[in-house]
């Protein structure tokens, strides 16, 4: 039985974060406040201290050129771990994480990779309105030459920290902003997980509920109602938006025959969107319903309690949804 | 200006040739590509830095192996300046698998690692903040390098020329800003895109040493440029090197050029800087008819290999085409 301690998904990502600082010398972090502020979200606390200020570096609010940046230092030798506050804030460093780090290696016939670790909080359901609370993660999953993690429990916020330092392409994780309260049990001596695969939540013979990040919960609250009504739901977590774990999704549909897909992003254009194609392309025959999609409202998000909840995916939502297919 | 150029700074008879047949080198090979993109040999955007070529040959000259460049699309002068061979940069443009990028970026996208020669980007401003990075990686690692960052003078319009300048004074990373002032960002003259046409002023906000140098003069421009190298090597603190200068051709092969007078162009090439400095080798008696065509025809023969060595490169495998997208593992 391995050791586990109980801590937060915030102290999750900081357990990775210190581990990888201290194995490997060429790591260091750079963002907004991560040094002396403590991290936006208190992810990085205390690391200034351990660490000092040329590994934990605080940056000024130049997005594209810290990011950038991460990209040089990347291709000059050195393992860069870039926080960029939020995912609202990258749309300002959209140009060199699509012109730059996803087209380097390729465009320059293999001759230069870039190693480089992008993490940033996503999401809604905090009350901060349309500039602070939206889920893009999703288009960066559209992006060839960069893979995207979303970790959803508390284990996966360590872990996909160390994972994704072990690739030598660009890695996107994005941390749901509501998640770092969350607790859960770490086995802080477990080496990186294996960020190629989905993860079955919950186990289950009538629907798929397919999700990531901060709609687990949800998805994971609305099986539980759903089981009540003798409806047995399988949960799957991506965990990596790209590549999807295509194999898991149609194992599970080919066994369930109906399938859900949570996603917290707009529904048009979506990921959600992709999945569903991917199960209509992969399963077609096995379906003895549509597949169903339950994604934000189309609007920017309101700051109103009452209208963000509204736009929102909620349990009550995906039990519907799943309803819908008997 | 050119007349009372330094040459006796750099006094070697065969640096001086050196300079001479570098920017000839320059100047054939993008006369051959532009013929031979007439002929549909050479596709997509094709910018020519005719005109240039005293600015990266004079700057390279500064620059050891172990320096980084970093460059734009119009990177044809300084990836033939920093030895990589012609061969592989014209098989690139043929979009050949022999080519620097294995033809998948053309014209606008040299690459060479061994030359640490980290890209032409086409996004303008794009470039200047990976070279902070390379920059970053040489100061966390203790190497005492140099990346030199080209770029135009629109690209001082971006964000990130400013966003670079900065976080590259505020954490003393030793890159040399150099930036190739020809008077237009595609059709915009600079006093029609900068509110401060001196750029090199500009680097006052920052605190950054600068300099602004002729940039049809070659010597000159060397003189400044290892000035410039030496106090960021010295000194660990970024420069920026304002290099004046004016392209002869039109932006690219798609432009009509309609923007400015024929008579401005024909005023410039006056100051054409392989003519100005080939004179200025005669005058001193450094160079005669026999010396330059001697020049001219090895580098004609060199440029022949080059076309050989692209026609003869390979296409690559189409099965290929997703190769390098992520790393094979
Ligand atoms: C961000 C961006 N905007 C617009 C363009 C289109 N464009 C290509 S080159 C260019 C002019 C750039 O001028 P300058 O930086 O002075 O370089 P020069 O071409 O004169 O060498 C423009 C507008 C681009 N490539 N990137
Ligand atoms: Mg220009």
């Amino acid at each position: 039985m391995p050791a586990t301690t109980k801590m937060t998904y915030r102290e999750a990502v900081r357990s990775g974060l210190r581990e990888a600082l201290r194995s490997d010398p060429r790591v260091f972090l750079m963002g907004e406040d991560v040094g002396r502020y403590g991290g936006a979200f208190a992810v990085s606390m205390g690391l200034l201290e351990e660490f000092g200020s040329e590994r934990i570096r605080d940056t000024p609010l130049s997005e594209s050129t810290f990011v950038g940046a991460g990209i040089g230092a990347a291709l000059g030798g050195m393992r860069p771990i870039v926080e960029i506050m939020t995912v609202n804030f990258s749309l300002l460093a959209l140009d060199q994480i699509l012109n730059n780090a996803a087209t380097l290696r390729h465009m320059s016939g293999g001759q230069f990779s870039v190693p480089l670790v992008v993490r940033m909080a996503t999401g809604g359901g905090r009350q901060l309105a349309a500039q602070h609370s939206h889920s893009l993660e999703g288009w960066y999953a559209h992006i060839p030459g960069i893979k995207v993690l979303a970790p959803a429990t508390v284990e996966d916020a360590r872990g996909m920290v160390l994972a994704a330092l072990l690739e030598p392409d660009p890695v996107f994780i994005f941390e749901h902003a509501t998640l770092y309260p969350l607790e859960g049990d770490v086995d802080e001596s477990a080496g990186p997980p294996d960020i190629t695969r989905a993860a079955v939540r919950r186990n289950g013979g009538g629907v798929t509920l397919i999700t990531y990040g901060g709609s687990l919960g949800k998805t994971q609250q609305a099986a539980g109602q759903l089981a009540l009504e003798n409806i047995g739901a399988e949960v799957i977590d991506l965990r990596t938006l790209r590549p999807l774990d295509t194999a898991a999704i149609l194992s599970s549909v080919g066994k369930t025959h109906r399938a859900v897909v949570i996603d917290e992003a707009w529904r048009t254009g979506s990921l959600a969107a992709e999945i569903s194609a991917v199960i209509m392309e992969g399963a077609f025959d096995d379906l003895d319903a549509p597949v169903a999609r339950v994604c934000s409202e189309e609007a920017p998000m309101p700051y109103a309690k009452h209208l963000e909840e509204a736009a929102l995916p909620s349990a009550d939502k995906i039990v519907t949804a799943v309803r819908s297919l008997f | 200006m050119s007349e009372t150029g330094s040459v006796s700074a750099f006094g070697d008879r065969d640096h001086l040739l050196l300079l001479l047949r570098e920017m000839i080198r320059i100047r054939r090979f993008e006369e051959k590509a532009a013929e031979l993109y007439s002929l549909g040999k050479i596709r997509g955007f094709l910018h020519l830095y005719i005109g240039e070529e005293a600015v990266a040959v004079g700057a390279m000259q500064a620059l050891t192996s172990e320096d980084a460049i970093v460059a734009t699309y119009r990177d044809h002068g300084q990836a033939l300046a920093r030895g990589i061979p012609p061969g592989s940069l014209m098989a690139e443009m043929f979009g050949k698998a022999n080519g620097c990028s294995r033809g998948r970026g053309g014209s606008m996208h040299f690459f060479d690692a061994p030359r640490r020669f980290y890209g032409g980007y086409a996004i303008v401003g794009g470039g200047l903040p990976i070279a902070v990075g390379l920059a970053l990686a040489d100061k966390l690692q203790n190497r005492q390098r140099v990346t030199a960052c080209f770029f135009g003078d629109g690209a001082v319009a971006e964000g990130e020329f400013h966003e670079s300048m900065n976080l590259a004074a505020l954490w003393g990373l030793p890159v040399l800003f150099l930036c190739e002032n020809n008077l237009y960002a595609m059709g915009t003259a600079l006093n029609r895109h900068q509110s401060q046409i001196d750029i090199s002023f500009k680097a006052r906000a920052y605190a950054i040493p600068s300099d602004s140098v002729d940039g049809m003069d070659v010597t000159a421009v060397e003189e400044a440029a290892r000035l410039a190298v030496q106090t960021v090597r010295e000194s660990g603190f970024p420069y920026l090197l304002e290099v004046r200068a004016y392209r002869f051709r039109a932006h690219s092969m798609a432009d009509p050029d309609l923007y400015r007078t024929k008579q401005e162009i024909e005023t410039w090439k006056t100051r054409d800087p392989i003519t100005t400095f080939s004179g200025r080798l005669r005058g001193r008696g450094l160079l005669n008819e026999s010396d330059l065509a001697a020049i001219e025809s090895a580098v004609g023969a060199e440029i022949a290999e080059a076309v050989s060595f692209a026609e003869a490169g390979p296409w690559e495998p189409v099965s290929e085409l997703t190769k390098d997208v992520y790393t094979a593992r």
